[in-house]
């Protein structure tokens, strides 16, 4: 596994590299809305890469809830964290793309203000997972996760149910897509899932080492002689 | 800005980010074996 990572890290470089050539390059220039358009292949990537780590994170709370095991809480903790971080990207190029398209950085449309939703939730999971430190935290946590879950087919879907400034759905939206820029897309969302698995790789054996080291520290407290008891 | 300036911004925006995630991850792992040594001791 330790020679996989590296020879893995060099291929998610190369992918990222391939990415951005093809969404730089050799994807053609949106006709209205210009280069601009071009944050198109880093903005929605980053979405669906965030909704499929929470989907992972839903799956691994859910058997948590049922087995117990603390892998399935280390999964879920993990990619809700990276999740998160594909979502602040998503919600930080959202607005770049729309100040000279729309003219405005932010409109509290459906899509808009549930995917804002979405990210305060497993931002609050992030936080209870910080700064709580009793024994049904794993517990309460993926109970959040489930919760907040439910909010990942509501902001896909919020732009087919409700009228939004928001641009159509890419996939079944109805439009047609340049195959250049749809290659372009799908070559980055392969890339930035890659990448996800490898921080989502890294963060795990870093959880690991420290749920490690935290029962070393438990077990050096107990065997420590105790001062002042005779 | 014009339409590069904004591209520009939201690709390098997106890499500060992600560098940002990992310098944590690695600094945390750096404190973690800091810590596995003086146990060690």
């Amino acid at each position: 596994m330790k020679r996989l990572f590296p020879i893995l890290g060099v291929l998610t470089a190369i992918l990222l590299c391939y990415g951005l050539y093809q969404a730089l390059v050799v994807a053609p220039t949106e006709q209205t809305m210009g280069d601009v358009q071009r944050i198109f292949y880093y903005h929605v990537p980053s979405a669906w890469t965030a909704f499929i780590l929470f989907f992972i994170n839903f799956v691994a709370s859910i058997l948590y809830l049922v087995k117990r095991r603390s892998a399935q809480d280390m999964v879920a903790l993990t990619t809700a964290e990276v999740g998160v971080v594909f979502l602040t990207v998503n919600l930080v190029t959202g607005p770049i793309w729309a100040r000279p398209v729309w003219g405005i950085w932010w409109t509290w449309d459906w899509r808009l203000t549930s995917t804002l939703v979405m990210w305060l939730i497993y931002v609050s999971y992030l936080f209870l997972r910080r700064f709580s430190s009793g024994g049904q935290t794993p517990t309460l946590a993926a109970a959040l996760a489930v919760l907040g879950a439910l909010c990942v087919p509501f902001v896909y879907f919020s732009i087919w149910f409700f009228r939004t400034q928001h641009p159509q759905p890419v996939i079944g939206g109805g439009g047609s897509i340049d195959p250049r820029m749809w290659r372009a897309l799908l070559v980055n969302w392969l890339a930035f899932s890659c990448f996800a698995f490898m921080v989502c790789w890294s963060r795990y054996r870093l959880e690991k080492l420290q749920r490690e080291v935290d029962e070393a520290h438990a077990m050096q407290s107990l065997l420590a002689p105790r001062g002042g008891v005779r | 800005m014009n339409g590069n300036g904004y591209l520009f911004a939201a690709y390098a925006i997106t890499w500060v980010i992600h560098i940002t995630y990992m310098g944590t991850i690695l600094s945390r792992y750096a404190r973690l074996k800091r810590e596995i040594e003086q146990l060690k001791k």
